[in-house]
């Protein structure tokens, strides 16, 4: 049996509890929502926390508020089952209730959040293996090593932004707010994500992550497309997620096209989203933005499936979420 | 309405099963029924009850007092001299019983008597990252683990191997000093007539390579033993393995007990798939540490290590040469399989031959040559999966015959009809081919998947592909040379009517210990219900080989019936003195013996065994399997002999998406001839399960290494290890075919593996329909595809395969004359070698006189 | 006289360990009350302090299913679950599903059709398939499939649980149902 390491647990029942609890242990706490991603890990010994703090019994982090009017406020231990099935979401951001009901398998769903989803660590076919496995590669820089093994000239971790919620976020450009004992921020999420495998966050380790607000749904229209082997279990190898404008004729007026689980952080290809502009998503314009991601993705081989087939079926995919919002 | 397990569905009216010439091993004597009560009904498992409520035992879920905790420490070099293993610090923990390396078990074991080449723990030498160096034993798991970790060891690092092709080209270092020259383990060079004289006059000869990567068997349950050590001087170990006999002869030799004072109970596998069929390292290791501490040890292997273990399919490259007549008849075929065989013997000498063996059971090959080279490599050992050795030429040959059925532009369904083999015949490399119901299991799926309408006609990216297998029904030689019996079992009655029956097989899921009670049910006329069976304890139950080649049904079976009717014999003898009626007219059935004529007349069971225990006292029998002799008399020719073999044939449909080359499986037909089914539901579980399986290598599964530093294997998780979800899993359509086998128990042949056999192949026939280009390789993936389509697309080869092959220094083979060729079964360098007159000279469709032997 | 031992003893572990801690919560219906090292998953505890080795595991990582559980009725893999979480819920495992003597139903299915082939995944299946059931009694077969996508089974191929399935669905909506003829003689 595959076991947890040493810790000492606390389940606080507000989230000024919670900050006050991960600040009193510094570096040696972490936060757990669903526990799904920092479980394994630490089983794993990729993170060895001396004080796990858990969020479960924290109520105020459940609820869904706001209108899609205005923009809806999703609690960060909203579970994703919930995300997905909750009728508000469902209407009004079918996006992100349809990304996160590809995520894992029915019953992590039932456990994961929302927050665990946005805060999830980078994921590496070197990294995410047991201790004794890694020592056998003598690790790599993200823990307990020197070099990076999918890159040995690199000086810095490549490990990937394996979030499927991540990507759509950031095309959304949702806002999350944080809270830690100097008190409330609110990070968007296209500030969130660091290019580094191993510094994939630009928040503090201390900051606890409320919720998630989404913004006014009025007038654009979203889609995320998912690639993995499998239809259940399986991390994205590649995961798009695509927001565009419209005026009323088809034009479109606005376009972000996000590439998630080819780098360390969901990558915004500026040049897809500016290719569409002016134009309607004829098959010509899709075409083009899907190539221009397809030529600014840089898989490594990390995660499933051979980077190079990973890159060239880039266009593909950007092409099909394209496609959806036509 | 509760279900008992005594309760069958009456079905028998659907006209299954019933066949009026009785053909296999039927109940004989006195009693003869006129037809079957519980063999061919779906009968409910007799373990269903406690595996639905969750109180079944698996070998983790045991525990016993004072029980400590187990842990290996295995190796993180890929191959490495071990300079120096210092264990102190994690002796000094608190909690830690004992602490052992390899020293403490000098002596060597192996599955196979040719292949004793591994140590319960290593001594000298690791030879793949996972290969087991020291264990500890500790009051929990999580300390076992922290002396693990407070075990230092120094290791020089060797040169690493990770290939056939490296293998062959790296002499030096020897990853073990046996087998034959360099890092070869194992070379067979065997000729069954002149090949290249029929390829020469030959209308058309293809040459193709295939390559088939490894993969494992991934039981949902991780191995896990437990040991005792009883003061009288007894180990006991209870443990999830197939072949209790084979650990328990392990066992003795390297604690060095007299097997007498050595117990193995086979716990009910949670899966096996072949994967717990040899011996493992911890299973000798925790009994050796509570001889050690005196106290009950069990360790419980994470996934990580069941990987380790594996003992999985060999990843085999191969080269066909075959030549075919106008109408695609097969005159001639020259097989050559390359072996990556992993750190360590294992069942790799058998798997060997097994890559050639049953090349020639389904299509009759006139001469055909085999070669074959195993080699050692740094990578966890390969052993037998579910079609052991098959396969990987199975995947190779339906794939070439669909290319020459192409290149002739022929229908591929009309040439294998034309190459079927002869029902009790004889092959090349002379096996006994028994009853053979392949045609009307191709006639089966080729009618239920509508092919004709389909086949070449879907729109682009659907597809559908047709292929077939065969497979064994029980080795016919026992893995260490003896004449004993390969299956025996053992039948007590008693004056409550109650049977206990005992027996050596192993249930791994597939269900053998309902098999065992639904045939004595059968033979006694009683209700499954009232049987008890106790199996796979090498104290209390007469030896079974184990749960592997699909031998089960077919030799316990077989000693089953032997061992019922001579338990029915006294209790007949009785009745018919009782109540003064001819033991002739004496039926068993209902849970009475009563009179054929007057069935009024008659006894309860209880009373017909009182009857007899008071005539002649305590009641028990027993009765034993052992496969007919095979013919062949040549060196290898103990590997591919079987009682009977079983066929499939299978129809896959197929989606791929151009655009990726991801390929999904709709639904796939498959027929299974079965020779006759013991129990269908059990029947149609394991032709199910074959075709998962078979979807899985096809499309995804995969033991994958990295070699940039040392040899590692890439994710051993069943996160990245991937295995078919129910939303992958295809759509099956399954018939059974029964034309029963001579040799089989009722007729019954096996199910097991078989249907496995020609899904690979299916899919990849299926691909090219759906899109114009060939995947020789296994499996199937994304990548492969779409590099084939972008290359068809750009005017190239629409194929994605092996280009090469290694050099390798094949030996001259040993040239055996088939048997319609004059051969005698031996080889011609065999100094008892004596060309027999032709049997049949006319024609080479041998058929071989039934009566003969 | 020396000074009794503190009742704390016990919960004082080994080699600086952390100390044992307490929770309280029901499984089965029954409350329990156990002492276990705060990083014991609730599948730890079951299998280990409760002696429940009905619910299996196969890689204690989420990768595979059969660690399910019910906790407060929903499924949840209790590898990945703190046995500290379980306190004041409620816990159900496959121990739970008869009812006395009496199989669940589709218990009793699981059983007819052969579902349970080796019977390491069939807890998690049949406890999954519990609440797909009680939220949707008569689920499509693609409902079902999508439904016990969280676990792998390696032995059937999942066709005689997706059978199994949808037989007890039949009888739990009170039909009068019976396993196919082509599905156990093939066709
Ligand atoms: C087999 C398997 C398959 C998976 N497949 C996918 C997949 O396909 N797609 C995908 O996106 N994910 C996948 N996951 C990962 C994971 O299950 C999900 O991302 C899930 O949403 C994580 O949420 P959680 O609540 O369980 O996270 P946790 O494990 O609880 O937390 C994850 C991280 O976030 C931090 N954190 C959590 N909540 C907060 C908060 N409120 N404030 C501050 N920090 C916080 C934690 O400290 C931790 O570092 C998979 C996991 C497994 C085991
Ligand atoms: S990308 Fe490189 S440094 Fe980062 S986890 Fe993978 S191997 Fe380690
Ligand atoms: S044990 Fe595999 S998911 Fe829990
Ligand atoms: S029945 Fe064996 S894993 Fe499902």
């Amino acid at each position: 049996m595959l076991r947890l390491p040493d810790f000492d647990y606390y389940a606080p029942s507000t989230a000024e509890e919670a900050v006050r609890v991960a600040a009193d242990h510094g570096p040696d706490a972490a936060y757990v929502a669903g526990g799904t991603d920092l479980y394994p890990n630490m089983k794993r010994r990729q993170q060895t926390p001396a004080v796990v703090v858990g969020l479960s019994r924290i109520s105020a982090l459940r609820e869904i508020t706001g209108e899609a009017s205005s923009g809806l406020r999703i609690g960060a231990g909203v579970t994703l089952t919930r995300l997905a099935e909750d009728e508000r979401v469902r209407a009004a951001y079918p996006s992100v209730a349809y990304a996160a009901s590809t995520i894992s398998t029915p019953l992590l769903r039932n456990m994961g959040t929302i927050g665990g989803n946005l805060l999830l660590d980078t994921r590496c076919n070197y990294y995410d293996q047991t201790y004794e496995w890694r020592k056998s590669i003598d690790f790599c820089m993200k823990r307990d090593g020197e070099i990076c093994w999918v890159a040995p000239s690199s000086p810095k971790c490549w490990a990937v932004n394996s979030s499927d919620e991540a990507p759509l976020m950031v095309a959304l450009d949702a806002k999350l707010r944080f809270v830690s004992p100097e008190g409330e921020r609110e990070i968007p999420a296209r500030e969130l994500y660091g290019a580094d495998g191993i510094n994939y966050l630009t928040k503090r380790p201390d900051e606890l992550l409320l919720d998630v607000c989404l913004p006014p749904a009025n007038g654009w229209r979203a889609a995320y497309v998912k690639l993995r082997r499998r239809a259940s279990f399986d991390f994205p190898v590649l995961g798009v997620a695509a927001r565009v404008k419209t005026a009323a004729d088809g034009t479109v007026e606005e376009a972000t096209v996000v590439l998630g689980a080819v780098h360390p952080s969901p990558r915004i290809i500026e040049e897809a989203g500016a290719v569409l502009v002016g134009r309607k998503l004829t098959d010509e314009a899709i075409r083009e933005a899907g190539e221009i991601a397809q030529h600014l993705a840089r898989p490594l081989d990390n995660t499933d499936f051979l980077p190079h087939w990973r890159k060239q079926v880039v266009a593909t995919h950007v092409g099909r979420a394209l496609a959806g919002l036509r | 309405m509760g279900v008992s397990n005594g309760t069958p569905k009456d079905n028998g009216a659907n006209g299954h099963g019933q066949t009026t010439e009785p053909v296999g091993r039927h109940p004989r004597g006195e009693g003869e029924r006129s037809d079957s009560a519980v063999v061919g009904k779906p009968f409910v498992k007799v373990d269903s009850r406690s595996k639905v409520l969750g109180t079944m035992k698996f070998a983790d879920d045991l525990t016993l007092p004072r029980m400590l905790h187990a842990k290996l420490l295995r190796s993180t070099e890929a191959h490495a001299r071990i300079v120096s293993i210092d264990t102190t610090r994690a002796e000094a923990l608190e909690g830690v019983y004992a602490v052992l390396t390899g020293r403490s078990m000098p002596i060597t074991y192996g599955i196979l008597p040719v292949s004793q080449d591994e140590h319960a723990l290593c001594v000298d030498r690791v030879r793949y990252i996972g290969d087991p160096v020291a264990a500890v034993a500790a009051v929990d798991e999580e300390t076992a683990e922290a002396a693990c970790r407070a075990i230092d060891v120094v290791y020089e690092r060797l040169t690493a191997i990770d290939s056939v092709k490296t293998a062959l080209e790296t002499p030096e270092p020897r990853i073990h000093d046996y087998g034959e020259e360099g890092n070869i383990h194992k070379r067979v060079d065997l000729e069954f007539g002149n090949v290249d004289e029929a390829l020469a006059s030959s209308h058309h000869v293809r040459e193709d390579l295939f390559f088939y990567e490894g993969n494992t068997h991934l039981p949902l349950e991780q191995h896990a033993s437990l040991a005792e050590w009883h003061p009288d001087g007894k180990v006991t170990l209870w443990s999830s393995t197939q072949t209790p006999h084979y650990v328990h002869r392990a066992l003795a030799k390297v604690l060095e007990l007299p097997p007498s004072r050595v117990r193995v109970v086979a716990i009910p596998n949670g899966g096996g798939f072949g994967g717990k069929s040899d011996i493992f390292n911890h299973e000798i290791v925790v009994a050796k540490l509570a001889m050690v501490t005196g106290r009950p040890v069990k360790i419980c292997l994470t996934r990580e290590e069941v990987f380790y273990c594996h003992r999985g399919r060999h990843p085999v490259l191969m080269r066909f040469r075959t030549g075919v007549d106008e109408r695609g008849r097969i005159l001639g075929m020259h097989s050559q399989t390359y072996i990556d065989g992993g750190a360590y013997g294992s069942y790799g000498v058998a798997s060997t031959f097994y890559t050639g063996a049953l090349q020639t059971v389904t299509y009759h090959v006139d001469r055909y040559k085999f070669d074959s080279v195993r080699c050692f490599t740094n990578k966890p050992p390969c052993g037998p999966k579910r079609g052991h050795g098959t396969p990987q030429p199975r995947f190779g040959l339906e794939v070439q015959i669909d290319k020459i059925a192409a290149d002739l532009g022929l229908d591929p369904i009309e040439v294998r009809k034309q190459n079927l083999v002869e029902p009790h015949s004889m092959t090349a490399n002379w096996l006994r081919v028994g009853s053979m119901g392949l045609g009307p299991c191709i006639d089966k799926v080729v009618e239920g998947s509508d092919w004709y309408s389909k086949f070449r006609k879907l729109p682009y990216g659907r597809g559908v592909g047709l292929a077939c297998g065969s497979y064994l029904s029980g080795a016919g030689l026992p893995i260490y040379w003896n004449d004993m019996p390969h299956s025996g079992v053992q039948i007590k009655l008693d004056r409550s009517g109650g049977v206990a029956v005992f027996c050596g097989a192993t249930d791994i899921g597939q269900g053998s210990d309902s098999v065992l009670a639904f045939i004595v049910a059968d033979v006694l006329g009683i209700d499954p219900v009232d049987i008890r069976v106790v199996c796979g304890d090498t104290d209390l139950t007469p030896v079974d080989l184990g749960s592997y080649s699909s031998r089960v049904t077919l030799m316990m079976g077989n000693a089953a019936i032997e061992a019922a009717e001579r338990a029915r014999a006294p209790l007949a003898e009785a009745v018919s003195k009782k109540l003064s009626i001819p033991r002739s007219r004496l039926v068993f059935g209902g849970n009475r013996v009563f009179d054929a004529e007057n069935p009024e007349t008659g006894v309860t069971f209880a009373e017909a065994v009182q009857f007899a225990e008071t005539s002649i006292g305590t009641i028990g029998s027993t009765g034993s399997y052992k496969p007919p002799r095979a013919p062949g008399r040549y060196k290898g020719a103990g590997v591919g002999p079987s009682p009977a073999y079983s066929y499939s044939a299978a129809v896959a449909e197929v989606d791929v998406d151009p655009e990726t080359g991801l390929v999904a499986v709709e639904r796939i037909w498959i027929a299974h001839d079965i020779g006759r089914s013991i129990n269908p539901t059990l029947v149609m579980g394991q032709v199910e399960g074959s075709v998962y399986m078979g979807l899985g290598e096809a499309l995804m599964e995969a033991m994958e290494y990295r070699g940039n530093r040392g040899v590692v294997h890439k994710f051993p998780s069943m996160l990245e290890y991937k295995s078919p979800t129910t939303m992958e899993m295809c759509d099956v359509v399954t018939y059974l075919i029964e034309d029963p086998d001579p040799n089989g128990p009722y007729g019954a042949k096996e199910v097991g593996q078989g249907p496995l056999l020609p899904i690979m192949p299916a899919v990849a026939n299926a691909v090219f329909d759906a899109v114009g280009v060939r995947v020789d390789e296994v499996p199937i993936s994304a990548e492969k595809v779409l590099k084939a389509i972008l290359a068809k697309a750009e005017g190239k080869d629409g194929r994605y395969g092996p280009a090469k092959t290694p050099a390798v220094e094949w030996h001259e083979p040993h040239r055996v004359p088939p048997p319609w060729e004059g051969g005698d079964g031996r080889a011609i360098d065999d100094p008892k070698h004596m060309p027999v007159p032709l049997a049949d000279p006319s024609g080479h469709r041998y058929k071989h006189d039934m009566s003969g032997d | 006289m020396s000074a009794p031992v503190p009742l704390t003893h016990i919960t004082r572990a080994r080699n600086g360990r952390p100390a044992k801690r307490r929770a309280q919560f029901t499984v089965n219906g029954e409350p329990v009350d156990v002492l276990f090292a705060p990083h014991k998953t609730l599948l730890e505890v079951l299998r280990e302090d409760l002696n429940l080795t009905g619910t299996k595991h196969g890689c204690e990582l989420g990768e595979c299913g059969a660690c399910a559980v019910l906790v407060d009725g929903e499924p949840v893999l209790a590898c990945l679950v703190l046995g500290l979480d379980a306190e004041g819920r409620d816990v159900t495992t496959v121990e739970g599903m008869a009812d006395g003597p009496a199989l669940h139903p589709i218990q009793e299915a699981f059983a007819q059709y052969g579902a349970a082939q080796c019977g390491y995944c069939t807890p998690s299946f049949m406890l999954t398939a519990q609440v797909l059931l009680e939220k949707n009694p008569s689920p499509s077969r693609d409902e079902i499939r999508e439904a016990l996508s969280s676990s792998i089974c390696r032995c059937t191929g999942y066709v005689k649980i997706y059978e199994a399935v949808e037989l007890a669905a039949a009888r739990m909506r009170g039909e009068e149902a019976d396993i196919l003829e082509e599905a156990i003689y093939g066709r």
